[in-house]
């Protein structure tokens, strides 16, 4: 009973927040840039946070990521850290011979007020950044946001650094895929090209954290997006951004700087949402959707159908990113399940009013917080059990506690394996998720059931 | 030891009156060690004859972790022990930090212990308290009494209303406390009533009037202190009673800053405007 001491009475609480339903901005900023070929994060700032960040994408991967620090000192702290970042931007090119370093701040460089932009042009002044290659930034700092802002302020930064127009259409599409799995990064690239469409997918971690062993390390491995391909998203028809929260910044910025059109859809979880994202496939290509993607859509259906009788009723709580709990919370209500908790620690007004929305047929009431932690999320769950619990690893707690079958979801995922190589987006993906949840709640039927009642076919 | 912090808004003539009250203390055979808080540099000059200071913040860059007192302080005028925190230059990092680390690095090197014998350490601190770091001077533990170097003119007033803000939150939990209002006249009409007026309802007192002499600004150009430069000087006995007043204060308030009206009526009926 790990969590013995959360109580049943909500209080209000307004300066105190108990075991957070997110994490600092660095971390998105980092998992963006590594979604770069040849690209090396950089934390701004104490060797502290660069650790912290690179542990946390470590243990979620379990792959080994690397990423430079400033190493920011009392002096540092004092003096402003240009001195340590000329000289960090100097060693790398020079060790780690990177094509690109992708620097992005830390609460320290950011209140102190280092100007990273100056910094990185005095650089190149002084002849630091050797011909061709180059120092992109992000300012993130932890206390505004979550690590989904840091996503978005560094896949941005993507476009600022780099889009370019030369005024010939490439014929392609920029797909930006959001805060989410390797592995959802390919399958979206999967379904772009089956419905006919040359996508520049940015950014793109898929082959760079989900690789194969092969015996001899790569410290940049080869998958993400090439700098090229960066250049010439100001030459793309037009730009669909999966997940507002991580994606639409980035795309506002190309349709402001380049005038490609973008569009902002939700990311494409469960049923309804990835028939929006193709459906708006469909559109921009001008095609029928290929029977390969039909098909899949089908199967999803088909276990949907099957199966129910098992989610009929089932009450869920949630914890996550805005971006991954709408349209999972939309998949959830779509196959009569009841989402009843659900917070998110990341801000963001209108993820309230989407919930709401989405739930209010639902018979029974629905708690949902911006800006919740997971005590709340605990409290709630005492007041109003549940039948499962969909939360990242830190889940794993008030499951054990309370005895509520649990299915992990989002970021991070300290404790298991899979979600880096099977993804939770598209038809496939909806399959996979329902699989998950399947998979522990019949566990439990199986578990509780009595012997004359322990059935081999479910 | 006493502790002692200088507030008082930008160039009100904080550094200058500090250096030549500590010159009259140290005439009244006191030991004396000056902390300049100011990223400027510039709170010993008059006592060391000039900025041959290297400060805290350089050092510890300079040479890392390993810093000896030695290193950082320099022994000025009739022996006063003189050190500057320094910071960074003007536009880059962060100079509230910096003070908080040299005061910290200062403690730590035993500056303010007790074989050091001081009976005062004074710190002469930058204009406006902007950030935490320019409140650690009078954190809990540090000083212990404030005064604030006022004149008669209205955005002076202000700064040191405001000040006065700044230690009623360290005062209400710790043992700051504010010793007076140093008074360095700008020859504005009505001056002296006005800053007693003021004093009083901040609950504090005017302590001593310094008026206005050329002579301060010719032992300045000389990089002494008018005690230095001319003992003989009456601007040189102003600073004498002042050191003595400062000594034998015994008015130590929690003071109660007023409102904006307050202050703007206060000039109405005293000032310029009278």
């Amino acid at each position: 009973m790990l969590l013995r001491h959360t109580n049943t009475e909500i209080k209000p609480r307004k300066a105190l927040t108990v075991n957070p339903a997110k994490t600092c901005q660095p971390i998105g900023a980092m998992y963006a840039a590594l979604g770069i070929h040849n690209c090396l994060p950089h934390s701004h700032g104490s060797q502290g946070c660069c650790a912290y960040h690179r542990s946390t994408l470590t243990r979620h991967f379990r792959e080994p990521v690397m990423a430079a620090t400033s190493s920011f000192t009392e002096g540092s702290s004092v003096f402003g850290g240009q001195a340590n970042l000329i000289q960090a931007i100097d060693n790398i090119f020079t060790t780690y011979a990177p094509d690109i370093i992708a620097v992005h701040t830390t609460c320290l460089s950011e209140t102190i007020g280092d100007d990273v932009n100056q910094i990185a042009n005095k650089a190149k002044k002084d002849g630091k950044i050797p011909k061709g290659k180059h120092v992109i930034h992000a300012s993130t700092p932890s206390y505004v946001g979550s690590h989904v802002t840091g996503f978005s302020n560094m896949t941005k930064a993507m476009v600022t650094y780099f889009s370019e127009c030369t005024g010939k259409p490439n014929g392609k599409f920029n797909i930006i895929p959001g805060f989410v799995e390797p592995s959802d990064m390919s399958e979206i690239k999967r379904m772009v090209k089956a419905m006919g469409i040359k996508p520049i997918l940015f950014p793109d971690t898929s082959n760079v954290l989900n690789g194969p062993q092969t015996g001899r390390y790569k410290m940049f491995p080869q998958g993400g997006i090439t700098e090229a391909e960066l250049v010439s998203t100001g030459d793309s028809e037009g730009t669909i951004a999966l997940g507002p929260l991580a994606s639409a910044d980035a795309a506002r910025a190309l349709d402001t700087k380049w005038r490609v059109p973008c569009q902002v859809q939700d990311l494409p979880i469960g049923l309804s949402a990835t028939d929006r994202f193709i459906d708006a496939l469909r559109i921009v290509a001008g095609v029928s959707v290929p029977d390969e993607i039909t098909r899949e859509r089908g199967q999803l259906l088909d276990v949907i159908t099957d199966m129910h009788q098992y989610f009929y009723h089932k009450k869920v709580a949630l914890a996550g990113d805005p971006d991954h709990l709408i349209p999972l919370v939309e998949f959830l209500v779509s196959i009569d399940m009841l989402p009843v908790h659900i917070v998110t620690g990341t801000p963001g007004k209108a993820f309230e009013k989407r919930i709401k929305e989405l739930t209010d047929h639902l018979p029974c009431p629905v708690n949902v917080k911006v800006g919740g932690d997971m005590f709340l999320l605990h409290q709630w769950i005492k007041n109003d059990p549940v039948d499962l619990l969909i939360a990242n690893t830190y889940g794993k707690y008030m499951a054990r506690d309370d005895d509520i079958p649990f299915a992990r979801f989002g970021f991070p995922i300290l404790d298991r394996v899979g979600h880096s190589y099977f993804p939770t987006v598209g038809y496939m993906g909806g399959i996979r998720i329902l699989e998950k949840i399947l998979d522990v709640m019949m566990d439990r039927m199986d578990r509780d059931a009595p012997e004359e009642s322990f059935e081999l076919v479910m | 030891m006493r502790k002692i912090a200088i507030y008082g808004k930008g160039g009100i003539g904080k550094s200058t009156t500090t250096q030549n009250t500590v010159a009259g203390l140290v005439e009244a055979g006191k030991k004396i060690m000056v902390v300049g808080c100011d990223p400027k540099a510039d709170s010993t000059r008059l006592l060391l004859n000039g900025l041959a200071q290297r400060t805290v913040l350089d050092t510890l860059r300079e040479e890392g972790e390993d810093v000896l007192l030695d290193d950082v302080r320099k022994v000025g005028y009739g022996g006063t022990l003189c050190t500057e925190s320094g910071g960074p230059e003007p536009g880059v990092g962060c100079a509230g930090r910096g003070i908080i680390t040299s005061v910290n690095l200062l403690e730590q090197l035993g500056a303010y212990s007790e074989d050091e014998q001081l009976d005062y350490v004074f710190y002469d601190v930058l204009g406006d308290v902007v950030c935490g770091g320019f409140a650690m001077p009078i954190r809990e533990g540090k000083a212990q009494e404030i005064y604030i170097v006022v004149s008669g003119e209205m955005m002076a007033m202000y700064a040191a209303n405001n000040i006065c803000k700044g230690i009623v939150k360290f005062a209400q939990s710790g043992g700051v406390r504010l010793g007076g209002l140093i008074c360095n006249s700008r020859n504005v009409d009505n001056e002296r009533a006005m800053i007693e007026v003021l004093a009083d309802k901040l609950g504090t007192q005017m302590i001593h009037f310094v008026p206005r002499d050329n002579m301060v600004q010719k032992a300045e150009i000389n990089r002494k202190t008018v005690i230095d430069f001319a003992p003989e000087h009456p601007q040189a006995d102003e600073y004498r009673t002042l050191a003595k007043k400062i000594h034998e204060n015994k008015m130590f308030v929690i003071p109660t800053p007023i409102e904006i009206e307050e202050l703007e009526s206060l000039l109405i009926n005293y000032g310029i405007a009278a």
